[in-house]
């Protein structure tokens, strides 16, 4: 049996910030204030702005937002893992668009790092600078030994990373690079010389993202070549965790939003929740979501209590959340009719984030894979 | 140490040492016969009386209603049974046979009897000495349990009890019923009565029992037929007219959702020296290391490897589930975890054993009295069996309905 609190670390603390998160996002974060903000215009060849409620974001840095999972000795909060994922849960729920999934995963890196300059990032980021991590490759590979930028023997980036996640809205980027002792990682300034960000066109509304190219870009060393990977695998069941905890809140919204539209439209006489193929599967939605967010409090704990079963746990979160987002987005598009199929309704918005969370890190049969070699052994 | 043991308080912890030794060297050890998968499809005498003798030492040791007052037979105690559960269940120990009288009948006549029929039936039922069945589904009245036609009619002092209960588990060794039968034609739910009746002693006498047989050949459950069976009033629980509110109280307990925990063991395998665990995924892997199949194991196939981790992660989610529910702050509504249990662990353990048969390929074709049938054709006996409970205690449509209408609040589909 697990060695975590009963209450998966769900202090008093942590449950408060929880429901402010809730209360503010909610206030600040409206379904109709979001639409208006991100799906005013339809057409794919709209300029690729990034859009996002900057004075929001300086509100939520004023609140200690990026400062919960960075420790008090580098002018952080230092609560548990728990706090963060308890706020990923809440962006889902209102699909907030920001960089502080981001930020909080950026912050699960740095905390594995050992170095001062990893220190000195973990203030910044405190004090609200937010960060991206671009660790992927062109191909979109997660294995945290793949990467597609190379570091010069003075130090200076060169190269590709792709698929940064709210890359737009972050003040400087950690780079995993390799050289000939290893991968390792590296802080770069958004605006250093030498960088050009492209922004991807994404179909998800609410997110950005980017590909960063790097010719002699001058950076600072967060983990020593030859350790970075190490630091990776470290924050990996921080950063799985966080995007299912993404997904619940999402999953939440739509079942929610859905069950809602299900007691309200009337066809046959009967408000659509009377039938059983209405019903039943928003019971199954319902289940699902129970599954992938136990699991991922679990997970979030265990990056605390239990380390070494972190990231099996945070790959069970993943898988389970990653398929309940699948099914909670489609069932609240069909169940919406022709309604949930336009562009002014806001089930898209969800729908779409879904589709990018449950890829991010690899879907769910890419972690089962993952997870019955850590747990049967490599397949013959 | 474990999670739940660092939760205990002092008494509590005190409690589950207690238990620990008294199970070190009281575990009754190897069945003399055979015993079935489950309770309910007890059928050998025998093999009941061997179970009977467990229980009543463990209730003897104290870790059987603990949570009862003493005045009925219990332990006078709060928060200990589901540690003795713990316990059992650690210890590997036979299950309890009395599985209806003490999950249904035992909190229904706690909460619903008057006190002298408590302090009469409480202490034979948790010591396994009385055997219990739940008189409950008819003919007619199955997910539609109101539609009750048995009817009970008064005489004087007395009900005089007529009609036809069905899929009556257990009824071949009960010696009580909990009934729920009909004293008002005009009123669907507030028609309905509640009484607790005693049916071996009445056998011959007003009640006929008869078995069923099941779709895996075993007995377990039965036809039971009242014909002017006559009990006194004071075996009525709670008021004429009020049938409909007690066995509410019965079906909450009946699917893990009510206030008392049910006294439970049965981490022992089964069914003779298998060693197998039809709700271990940890045997469905020894199983797919075992078996062969395009020149590997099944272990190291990978469609094969994608189900068993898909299994594995469905069973940490119930384990996560329950955790979570006990958490007030991280729960969005207090029933959405508890009206989900019956449903998902029932679901759990027909796919559990639905994979597992699949990975003994050619081998699942064989009945459990076949000498070449793998892990003594547990499996495929597992895969058979678990219909009955998907069914049983409320079918799971009905399970779903019940979710859908109590917790989303959609419309009801009745
Ligand atoms: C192994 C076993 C042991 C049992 N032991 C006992 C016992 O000890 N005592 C006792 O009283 N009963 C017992 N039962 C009976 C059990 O409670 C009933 O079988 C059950 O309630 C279903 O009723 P039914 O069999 O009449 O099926 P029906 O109610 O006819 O249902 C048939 C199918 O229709 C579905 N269905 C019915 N209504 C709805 C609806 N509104 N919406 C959607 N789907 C619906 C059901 O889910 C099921 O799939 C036992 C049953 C089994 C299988």
């Amino acid at each position: 049996m697990a060695e975590q609190p009963k209450n998966f670390g769900f202090g008093e603390d942590e449950v408060m910030l929880r429901d402010s998160a809730r209360k503010f996002l909610s206030d600040h974060c409206s379904s109709d204030t979001l639409h208006r903000m991100v799906a005013s215009d339809f057409n794919l060849d709209r300029p690729n702005d990034c859009v996002w409620d900057q004075a929001l974001w300086q509100q939520i840095v004023d609140l200690g937002w990026t400062a919960v999972c960075v420790p008090e000795a580098a002018g952080g909060i230092g609560m548990p893992a728990v706090a963060a994922i308890a706020l990923a849960e809440e962006v889902g729920r209102t699909a907030f668009p920001s960089p502080l999934i981001a930020t909080l995963s950026a912050t699960f890196v740095l905390n594995a790092c050992d170095s001062a300059a990893a220190t000195d990032a973990l203030t910044a980021i405190a004090g609200g600078k937010a960060t991206a991590l671009a660790l992927t490759n062109a191909e979109g590979e997660w294995d945290s030994a793949a990467t597609d930028v190379r570091v010069d023997a003075d130090g200076r980036l060169e190269g590709l990373a792709a698929f940064v996640q709210d890359a737009r809205k972050c003040a400087q980027f950690i780079v995993s690079a390799r050289s000939d002792a290893g991968v390792g990682l590296y802080l770069v300034s958004a605006a250093a010389d030498g960088l050009t960000l492209t922004p991807d066109s994404v179909i998800d509304l609410t997110r950005d993202q980017a590909r960063l190219t790097f010719k002699q870009v001058d950076a600072i060393e967060l983990a020593a070549p030859g350790t970075g990977s190490a630091a990776i695998d470290a924050a990996l069941p921080g950063l799985l965790s966080l995007v299912a905890a993404d997904m619940v809140g999402a999953g939440e919204w739509l079942l929610q939003t859905t069950v809602e539209y299900a007691k309200t439209r009337v066809q046959f006489d009967r408000p659509l929740g009377f039938f059983q193929a209405v019903k039943h599967p928003l019971v199954n939605v319902m289940l699902q979501i129970d599954n992938a967010k136990s699991l991922t409090y679990h997970a979030a704990c265990a990056i605390d209590h239990e380390p070494a079963e972190a990231l099996r746990l945070a790959r069970m979160a993943k898988s389970e959340a990653s398929d309940m987002a699948v099914f909670s987005s489609s069932r609240a598009v069909q169940f919406h009719g022709g309604i949930g199929f336009t562009w002014e309704c806001y089930v898209h918005l969800f729908f779409k984030r879904q589709m990018h969370s449950q890829v991010l890190y690899g879907d769910a049969k890419y972690q089962r894979a993952l997870l019955a070699d850590l747990i049967m052994g490599k397949a013959a | 140490m474990s999670e739940s043991e660092r939760k205990d308080s002092p008494e509590q912890a005190q409690f589950r040492s207690q238990c620990q030794a008294w199970l070190a060297n009281n575990h009754p050890g190897k069945p003399p016969v055979t015993i079935p998968q489950g309770a309910l499809e007890l059928s050998d005498p025998d093999a009941m009386q061997w179970l009977q003798q467990w229980q009543k030492a463990a209730y003897d040791a104290g870790m059987i209603g603990c949570d009862y007052p003493v005045e009925v037979g219990g332990g006078g105690k709060e928060g200990h049974q589901g540690i003795a559960n713990q316990e059992m269940q650690r210890a590997k120990t036979p299950y309890l046979p009395n599985i209806i009288g003490m999950g249904m009948a035992a909190p229904t006549i706690f909460f619903h009897a008057q006190e002298d029929v408590k302090a009469e039936l409480l202490p034979k039922l948790l010591s396994g000495e009385h055997i219990w069945c739940q008189g409950f589904s008819e003919p007619g009245a199955g997910s539609d349990l109101a539609n009750q036609q048995t009817f009970a009619e008064k005489d004087g002092d007395n009900w005089i009890i007529n009609g036809h209960k069905v899929w009556t588990s257990l009824a071949h060794f009960a010696d009580w019923m909990i009934l729920l039968c009909r004293t008002d034609k005009s009123d669907k739910y507030n028609g309905l009565s509640y009484f607790v009746v005693p049916i071996k002693s009445a056998l011959g006498k007003g009640v006929k029992v008869q078995p069923l047989i099941k779709m895996t050949g075993q007995t377990g459950f039965n036809e039971v037929l009242f014909e002017n069976l006559v009990i006194p009033d004071r075996y009525r629980l709670d008021a004429v007219g009020a049938g409909w509110k007690v066995a509410m109280t019965t079906l909450a307990h009946e699917r893990g959702a009510g206030p008392l925990v049910t006294p439970a063991s049965g981490g022992m395998a089964t069914e003779g020296e298998t060693g197998v665990s039809v709700s271990s995924v940890g045997s469905l892997i020894d199983l797919a290391r075992s078996h062969q199949r395009l020149g590997k194991t099944a272990a190291d196939d990978p469609v094969l490897r994608d189900e068993i981790i898909k299994l594995m992660i469905r069973r940490e989610s119930i384990q996560q589930n329950n955790r979570r529910s006990a958490v007030a702050e991280l729960t969005d509504h207090p029933m959405r975890i508890p009206l989900q249990s019956k449903l998902v662990s029932t679901e759990f353990n027909q796919d559990l054993a639905e994979v597992a048969y699949r990975v003994e390929g050619a081998a699942s074709t064989l009945n459990r009295n076949d000498p070449n049938a793998p892990a003594g054709g547990q499996w495929p006996l597992a895969y058979m069996n678990s219909f009955g409970v998907t069914i049983a205690a409320g079918a799971n449509e009905v399970q779903r309905n019940i979710l859908g209408e109590r917790v989303l609040g959609l419309p009801k589909s009745k």
